[in-house]
């Protein structure tokens, strides 16, 4: 366990920490109704009019910022969360398939996973957004969509390299089913690499989030979401750049608590393995 | 073999009281300690010892190249020089050592594929030695290495100049790299196992190759080795280690004949005899062919891996199957367990054909007959406790939950380790340990026949005597039928009833165990007889 005792893991999981306690004690946590117009474009600790502070100013139609970037943790976090772990599941399954089983299931799963790696992400985005119109539920299918071929790719190469072992071959001289080969036997030996990745991904997702939100094609209006807040502050941001720093600042302190995380796990499983 | 040395001559090369430390919570203080040994020129001093013995950690101090983290603790390394004088290895920075190695110490490495580029011909790697060191000019650089390589009893010493290691054997990839450590006529050759990753032919060659050079080039050769045969057949002085103390140092009559300490009595008696042993049948034994295999090939492609083979097995008896790498010993191995496709023909276990079972039928006959694997480290998931990869293995054999648990306690106690060691993963064992975990694994099926896939050829002599005799064991206490894969002669003389040579995906020879070993009639068979090292001493 020491060697999960570095800074790095501690500062990514305590970032990473404090958003999803921010998401879960919103409604405690928020000053104000994150809906409710009050003073327009009121600075960075103006007092609001029924007391009370507005700590990091209001927006355009005069909401708190404060308090909608404390409720727009929680469609992040919920969000980026199921929407990894639903690319997860996706891109799991094919890439045991795939790696276990060779031939021609892999050549047609490594084939389609290519053709959509071979799309730039944000547009994937954009045309699954735009054909399915923006719903919560489509942002996790379009990130599903788009983030499940990485995860195939990874966990394919594992499951091609472990199914050359003596034990997995062990386990298929005892009659053992193919679906307990896949996710007793090989999918366990994979959790190492597949932690570090999810993290990172759970970053990518947030960002991606963040940027449909950004482009309009996230949370409908008037939900406070982090891009969203950035886009609509984004033609004022000179005169009141207190509208677009804020949330990006939001933004960018999941993603780096989720790197710091990744690359920290990372390193210690690689201080494990040199078993120092 | 080798001509003896009358007058001691002055060591080229001298240990004295010689220790390496190792990292603080490694599993004992010293890499090797307070060893002290004198290499004379023109000798060749093997030093053998079981793995962790310290025995390579000895020859990477002679090279100036400990690996990161280990460091010389006390002692002195003095390599003589006629112009220079004592040369002191242990003051020498990383600059000095550059001239030391290749010029006046080389080395021949364990794994000559895996020493040798393999984007560039081997002629232009042996020019290369000399490029480095700024001997010779480009235009007569060639010339050189295609002597060196004729030097070396290479066949056809232009193409062979031109090949990429991928086009060459192991043993011609081995005597290239010989060719490269002698390139700058060395004092000193050390040889880290040099032929452990050969085939017996082929080391047989390599062997004889390097006792020839040295009575040519009279350089003092420290040969590292665990095999007591290689030892016999070329060895001066044998200095014997265990866990990085120095046991013995003596002549090779004096070791090999008249051991004096306990543990080079025990490292010798370990080896297997060339002798058959007689064989007691097993008390109560069903009559009757427990395995037949009729016209079993496996093509790939226009590759022929196995041509068909016919071979029976006796309940209750040992078929060992020797052959070299590439002889196809290992698809016969994976077919009968039917982790490869047939080509063809058919595999009948107990009267259930397992070539043609599929689905569910299959996976039920499997049992029938298990595997024990060639790598201990591979053969086990590492993510599972030992004690539940066997009860799960049980499980599929029909137990209950809780009559797994019970049989898998009984039988890792049945192959020598505690109970206790249930619930420990992979890691916490030695190879030998986790070779018994495997073989746990496979009798928790309750098998007819065990197949065994060069399950001994990992492990130390000593292990390796008692995992053979524990199988022997369970061959008489359960009536096993066992198929024995192996490329030692040796170990098969002592284990098997019968004995198939194979070679090029055939079976040349099948016959009783002691008309192979003392009559054997294809000239294959003979030439691997011939092979196998220290057949007179040990």
């Amino acid at each position: 366990m020491k060697h999960f005792r570095r800074p790095t893991i501690l500062i990514g999981a305590g970032l990473v920490g404090v958003w999803v306690l921010v998401a879960l004690f919103a409604p405690l946590l928020a000053p104000f109704d994150p809906l409710k117009s009050l003073t327009p474009l009121a600075s960075p600790g103006a007092p609001a009019p029924g007391g009370g502070t507005f700590w990091l100013g209001t927006d355009l139609l005069g909401r708190d910022i404060l308090s909608r970037l404390i409720y727009g943790a929680r469609p992040v976090v919920a969000l980026s969360t199921l929407a990894t772990l639903t690319a997860y599941t996706v891109g799991v399954s094919a890439g045991l398939l795939a790696g276990y089983y060779g031939r021609w299931i892999d050549t047609g799963l490594s084939f389609l996973a290519n053709v959509i790696l071979s799309f730039p992400v944000l547009v994937l985005y954009i045309v699954v957004i735009v054909a399915l119109g923006p719903s919560p539920i489509n942002v996790v299918i379009a990130v599903t969509f788009a983030s499940a071929p990485a995860v195939f790719r990874i966990v394919r190469t594992i499951a091609a390299d472990l199914k050359q072992r003596d034990f997995i071959a062990a386990a298929v001289i005892q009659g053992e089913s193919a679906w307990r080969i896949l996710f007793i036997e090989i999918l366990p030996n994979a959790t190492g690499p597949l932690t570090v990745d999810f993290c990172l991904r759970l970053g990518y997702t947030t960002i991606i989030i963040g940027a449909l939100g950004f482009l309009g094609l996230g949370l409908p209006p008037p939900a406070p979401d982090w891009g969203g807040m950035v886009n609509e502050g984004r033609a004022l941001a000179f005169a009141f750049p207190h509208l677009v720093i804020f949330p990006c600042l939001a933004i960018s302190s999941l993603v780096l608590g989720l790197s710091l995380l990744a690359d920290g796990l990372n390193e210690a499983r690689d201080a494990q393995a040199r078993g120092s | 073999m080798s001509p003896k040395i009358m007058t001691p001559e002055p060591p080229i090369l001298s240990v004295k009281s010689l220790s390496v430390a190792l990292p603080a919570g490694a599993d004992r203080p010293f890499a090797i300690h307070d060893i002290s040994l004198d290499l004379r020129p023109a000798e060749i001093l093997c030093v053998v010892g079981e793995s962790g013995s310290g025995k390579s950690i000895l020859s990477s101090t002679m090279m100036g190249a400990l690996p990161r983290g280990l460091a010389i603790q006390s002692g002195d390394l003095t390599l003589s020089d006629k112009a220079l004088g004592d040369i002191d290895l242990t003051a020498l920075s990383e600059r000095a050592w550059r001239t030391i190695r290749g010029r006046r110490i080389a080395m021949i490495p364990q794994e000559p594929m895996a020493a040798l580029n393999p984007s560039a011909k081997v002629g232009r790697q042996i020019e290369e030695v000399f490029a480095i060191h700024g001997r010779l000019t480009p235009k007569t650089r060639p010339a050189e290495a295609l002597r060196l390589i004729k030097e070396m009893h290479l066949p056809d010493p232009e193409r062979i100049a031109a090949s990429y290691p991928h086009q060459l054997s192991g043993g011609q990839c081995q005597r290239i790299c010989i060719a490269m450590a002698l390139a700058l006529s060395p004092d000193v050759l050390i040889a880290d196992e040099p032929t452990t990753a050969l085939d017996v032919t082929s080391q047989a060659q390599v062997l004889k190759l390097i006792c020839e050079l040295r009575d040519i080039h009279r350089q003092a050769v420290l040969f590292i080795t665990h095999d007591l045969g290689v030892v016999a057949d070329i060895a001066d002085r044998i200095a014997v280690m265990e866990k990085g103390r120095l046991v013995e140092v003596g002549t090779a009559e004096q070791i090999l004949k008249h051991p004096r300490q306990p543990y080079t009595q025990a490292l010798i008696a370990a080896v297997p005899s060339f002798e058959p042993k007689p064989r007691a049948p097993v008390p109560n034994a069903k009559p009757g062919h427990c395995l037949e295999v009729d016209g079993l090939s496996k093509t790939y492609g226009r590759t022929r891996a196995l041509k068909p083979a016919n071979l029976t097995v006796e309940r209750a008896t040992t078929l060992a199957v020797v052959g070299e790498s590439g002889s196809g010993k290992s698809t016969l191995a994976r077919l009968l367990v039917r982790l490869i496709e047939p080509s063809d023909g058919t595999a009948v276990v107990n009267g259930h054909d397992l070539a043609r079972l599929r689905g569910t039928a299959l996976r039920q006959a499997r049992r029938r007959i298990q595997m024990i694997f060639q790598d201990p480290f591979g053969s086990l998931n590492p993510r599972r406790s030992v004690g539940g990869t066997i009860a799960r293995a049980a499980e599929l054999a029909g137990c209950t939950r809780q009559e797994a648990e019970a049989r898998a306690k009984a039988l890792l106690e049945r192959v020598g380790l505690s109970a206790s060691a249930y619930a420990r993963r992979p890691a916490a064992f030695s190879g030998g340990q986790r070779q018994r975990v495997g073989i746990a694994r496979a009798l928790a099926m309750r098998p007819d026949v065990l197949i065994a896939d060069e399950s001994v050829s990992a492990l130390d002599v000593s292990v390796q005597a008692q995992v053979l005799t524990l199988l022997r064991e369970l061959q008489m206490e359960l009536g096993l039928t066992i198929v024995f894969i192996t490329h030692d002669l040796r170990v098969a003389a002592q284990i098997s009833d019968r004995v198939a040579v194979m070679r090029s995906g055939e079976i040349v020879e099948l016959a009783d165990t002691a008309s192979i070993i003392l009559d054997p009639q294809h000239p294959y068979t003979r030439a691997l007889i011939a092979a196998a090292p220290g057949r007179g001493a040990i």
